[in-house]
């Protein structure tokens, strides 16, 4: 057998990531004792290192290395590069709530540099081997996370409904793969494409396969029906954690649907337009209806995420090159605003005081104007409200579907988007004109972190007031 | 025409600026706030009147045009332009704003600045509103505009003020998110978001008719129309005064600019179709939500409800045109009604703040707007007494006031369409005068209600200043609209050939 070395140079940011998080989690053990901040600071710089990295090397090519299993494209890229952005901020904002709630540990950042790694792999997996690895990485890393406070029953819980129900939705990604590989012979990505497109494989196996993906990916990204562990898990977990799964891990998602779906098994595109359909729509409405009823915030950003989801979702049943790009486009602003909204909870909890009912913002207005401005941009981006980027995410994804021939679908979108504008006025209202039940000033915990929520906030506030930029860089990653 | 610097622009976001540095700079400095913001008030109602001076009177189309590209993925533009549809209601805007900043001057204690902030924000607002001739940047500016008045009732507005200002978010929001599919199902068409571009493009019967009633729902929430204008009374009674005299004085308008700039030239088809759809909801509004004020017990309640009356007439007579033609075959004999409308829009902005204004004048004092609280407020405030009955007079639409003028007009053209629509529309004459004397006769005039009233103080120099401004402007264009019909003339020929021309 000929054994060829392959080109290691795409997969350098890999490789510096993995290799850095293997040598902090080894440092982690010596180094703790004595200096407390050493694992975090380690954590942020190889972040950044990472970075750098891609962005020195960042090519508009397909490479595809690792005998085709693993592709740099200028669409993995962009997407790392923003999975690097929203998870800086992320460790930024979880290092003050770790060590207030007590497990300020160096497992919490190394594990997160694992599953970061987990989300790279899969965003540049170009077989089913390497996506599944991916995911695995990622889904392990983020287990552990969430039952790292480990006298927290309530965490403990989510941690156990997560594992359980990620383990089925796993089970059920590689059933269909399994499928796919059967009724085509390959795993790689390009190879079944031009398999399936050829007209070679059997229809019936090739449908079963994938409905049994689309069930997959609707599990990992949180779409109804298989939404259940999406609030129980966001509500159970500490705050850093519901921050880091409810951000980055989305963006990864979003890459292997991409992955999958589009570059995989377009020309099996009638079969899971309908399903993605029926997904969208259930989940802009349970999304929206339930989330009127919550009273505990992150429960709401659970609820409201789900509702994302499913417009997330439009884009992709568009099935148009610009419909990706607008999905690609909704999954960024997204998780920028998920940081921003969870880090505006991180930012204001106190220890024993998680800040995490919608009632605890009563009167912030009085009691810290600027942190209740940066939530009501928060609020009204995400309900899609002008000027903020919210809004520009939602209207590409609708002008894409409906260019689709889908208007009853943009409908149902901006009918729901109105419903859904209620409860995040509801927030605004406890903000501005309620009054509050104490007294003096709310000081952000930090300074650092009263910070990092305002860059985040008027990121999308400026955004929104010059879209072109983001956009530029999303269209021109899909469509060269 | 155009100017050396791009006037739009400046009066855009002159005020945005001046919000976004009252909001920073005011805090725990009340007086530097209100000073500020009347200053950068007046500076912007001193640049806009370039805009009537160099405005050119002969042409229908867009004038001081900026255009640039702002989102080129979807064709999106940053263009702004006026036409003499819109110029008009830039200036009544500039100039509102003014009033509304002083009317605020003592009564607003509890966060100052953000009050302030917030006006003058959604100033910049709704000027970009009126000049926006992409849809996509005119969605903006319309939405953007409900952040600003949500706060605004919210905070500083009366007891069920929650409740009405939800209902007042929640309401438009549901309207316009179907306009801003439309929007997008034109762009598909057409591959531009340009208002002009929409103006031109041809559309389908069954397109028509949808994309019309998405405009509807719409305009006919913001306007309000007969049977969506329920939030209207309860926002209208719970925000603060200067809320209600921007919301009746200017963002009213904004239903009614979107008939003019969207409706009527975009699905002229559709419109003639649907003609009577809305000529019996204005009909309605004009002859049965006349009787709802009439019995009303608020003031500000009262004034709202014939708010919605006016702005019957507004969409009366935009839509005679086809009814007109179809019986005269004249289309110029049906620019009377639209001008009408026209003219009926900008008094009933100033006659309407004037009322709110008057209302708040009392409220500031007594802190009820229950008419059965008053009684013989004239012999305490006879200076108060004057003003008041002549922003009645002119609310009842009497001869020599700007109230006359659009409402004699509206109903002229509707007696050449049809004689019952004449008719109708003519009973606000009787109604009208009856809901609004009856209130001033109960208010202002009789017998000393009681020992408070008699202790009222007349008004101050600045509220007086206020309501002379007002007057003056009222009586002005009721004796000499000359100057507001010329500017309209050419726009709204144009309007009517774009009305009453096919598009299918």
């Amino acid at each position: 057998m000929n054994f060829v070395i392959p080109d290691f140079m795409p997969a350098i940011p890999e490789i510096v990531l993995l290799a850095l998080a293997s040598f902090i989690l080894i440092a982690d053990t010596m180094w703790s004792k004595r200096f407390a901040n050493a694992t975090y600071y380690a954590t942020q710089f190889t972040l950044l290192l990472v970075g750098v990295l891609i962005l020195i090397s960042f090519t508009t090519d397909t490479v595809v290395t690792f005998d085709q299993s693993f592709a740099r494209d200028a669409f993995a890229d962009v997407l790392k590069i923003f999975i690097v952005i929203v998870s800086l901020g992320v460790f930024l904002f979880s290092r003050e709530y770790l060590k207030q709630n007590d497990f300020y540990k160096g497992e919490f950042f190394t594990l997160g540099l694992f599953a970061i790694l987990g989300m790279f792999v899969m965003v540049s997996a170009y077989n089913f081997i390497t996506l599944f690895v991916g995911l695995e990485i990622m889904s392990l890393a983020m287990y552990a996370m969430i039952a790292m406070q480990r006298d927290s029953s309530k965490a403990t819980e989510a941690a156990i409904k997560y594992f359980v129900l990620g383990a089925l939705a796993t089970g059920l990604l590689l059933y269909g793969l399994s499928m796919i590989y059967g009724a085509t012979g390959s795993l790689t990505i390009p190879e079944v494409k031009s398999v399936v497109e050829a007209g070679k494989a059997d229809s019936v196996v090739l449908a079963f396969g994938v409905v049994f993906i689309v069930i997959g990916l609707g599990f990992k990204l949180g779409a109804v029906p298989f939404h259940m562990w999406v609030p129980d898990v966001y509500h159970g977990s500490p705050t850093a954690v519901t921050l880091f799964i409810g951000a980055a891990p989305k963006i990864a998602a979003f890459a292997i649907v991409y992955r999958l779906l589009v570059d995989g098994v377009p020309g099996l595109v009638l079969d899971w337009q309908p399903l993605l359909i029926i997904m969208a729509v259930l989940s802009m409405v349970v999304g929206t209806v339930i989330a009127i009823a919550q009273t505990n915030f992150k429960r709401l950003l659970a609820y409201s995420g789900i509702a994302h989801i499913g417009f997330l979702l439009l884009g992709f049943i568009a099935a148009t090159p610009e419909g990706y790009s607008a999905a690609m486009f909704y999954v960024l602003v997204y998780a920028l605003t998920s940081v921003a909204a969870f880090g505006m909870i991180i930012t204001l909890a106190r220890t024993g005081f998680e800040f995490d009912e919608i009632k605890d913002f009563k009167g912030l207005n009085q009691r810290n104007p600027w942190l209740a401005a940066m939530m009501l941009i928060i609020m009204f981006s995400m309900a899609g409200i002008p000027p903020f980027i919210g809004f520009y995410a939602k209207v590409v994804v609708l002008q894409e579907v409906i260019t689709a021939g889908f208007v009853w679908l943009a409908i149902v979108g901006v009918v729901t988007a109105v419903a859904g504008a209620f409860y995040y006025l509801r927030v605004v209202k406890v903000m501005y004109f309620d009054t509050a039940p104490v007294e003096g000033e709310l000081k952000a915990t930090t300074k650092e972190m009263a910070v990092a929520v305002s860059v985040f906030s008027l990121a999308l506030l400026v955004l929104g007031l010059m879209p072109a930029w983001l956009m530029t860089i999303v269209y021109n990653s899909l469509l060269v | 025409m155009s100017l050396g610097y791009p006037i739009l622009s400046t009066l855009i976001w002159l005020p945005i600026i001046a919000g976004l540095i009252v909001l920073f700079a005011g805090r725990n400095n009340p007086a530097f706030a209100k000073w500020f913001s009347l200053g950068a008030a007046v500076l912007t109602f001193l640049l806009s009147l370039p805009l009537y001076v160099a405005f050119d009177t002969t042409t229908s189309a867009m004038q001081f045009v900026e255009r640039a590209s702002w989102i080129p993925q979807y064709n999106i533009e940053y263009f702004l332009g006026v036409d003499g549809l819109s110029m008009p209601l830039v200036l009544l805007t500039t100039f509102t704003q003014v009033l509304v900043i002083a009317s605020a001057w003592t009564v607003i204690k509890e966060r100052v600045e953000q009050y302030m902030g917030a006006f003058m924000i959604m100033q910049g607002l709704m000027i970009g509103v009126f000049v926006a001739l992409d849809s996509i940047l005119f969605y903006v500016f319309w939405e953007a505009l409900l952040i600003p008045m949500f706060i605004v009732i919210g905070k500083w507005g009366g007891p069920k003020r929650v409740y009405a200002t939800l209902k007042f978010f929640i309401y438009t929001f549901m309207g316009s998110v179907f306009m801003l599919v439309a929007f997008l199902y034109m762009f598909f068409q057409s591959g531009s978001f340009s208002i002009l571009d929409f103006h031109a493009m041809p559309i389908g019967m069954t397109a028509q008719i949808l994309i019309f009633l998405a405009f509807l729902i719409a305009f006919a929430v913001k306007i309000p129309m007969f049977p969506v204008h329920t939030w209207l009374p309860d926002a209208h009674v719970e925000a603060p005064t200067a809320g209600s005299v921007v919301l009746a004085a200017i963002m009213l308008k904004m239903g009614g600019y979107g008939f003019v700039r969207f409706s009527l030239p975009i699905t002229p088809d559709a419109s003639m179709t649907l003609d009577w759809l809305i000529i019996a909801l204005s009909l309605i509004a004009i002859v049965y939500i006349a009787f709802v004020a009439l019995i009303q017990s608020d003031m500000k309640k009262l004034v709202a409800y014939s708010s919605i009356a006016h702005m019957g007439f507004v969409t009366l007579g935009l839509f005679l045109v086809y009814s007109i033609v179809s019986k005269t075959g004249d289309v110029h004999g049906a620019a009377l009604g639209m001008e009408g409308a026209m003219v009926q829009m900008i008094s009933h902005g100033f006659i309407s703040g004037a009322m709110f204004l008057a209302i708040g004048v009392l409220y500031d004092r007594m802190h009820t707007r229950e008419i059965g609280a008053y009684g013989g407020v004239v012999n305490s405030m006879p200076w108060f007494g004057f003003f008041a009955v002549l922003f009645a007079m002119a609310n009842a639409g009497l001869p020599g006031t700007s109230g006359f003028v659009g409402e004699f007009m509206v109903i002229l053209s509707s007696f050449k369409a049809n004689v019952w629509f004449g008719v109708l529309a003519a009973t606000t004459l009787i109604v009208g005068a009856a809901y609004t004397l009856w209130m001033i006769k109960r208010v202002i005039f009789g017998s000393v209600a009681n020992e408070e009233i008699a202790k009222l103080q007349d008004l101050n120099r600045r509220e007086f200043a206020i309501m002379a401004t007002l007057a003056f402007v009222i009586i002005l264009l009721g004796v000499w609209p000359n100057p507001l019909l010329e500017v309209m003339h050419s726009s709204v020929d144009n309007l009517l050939i774009q009305a009453t021309t096919s598009k299918l």
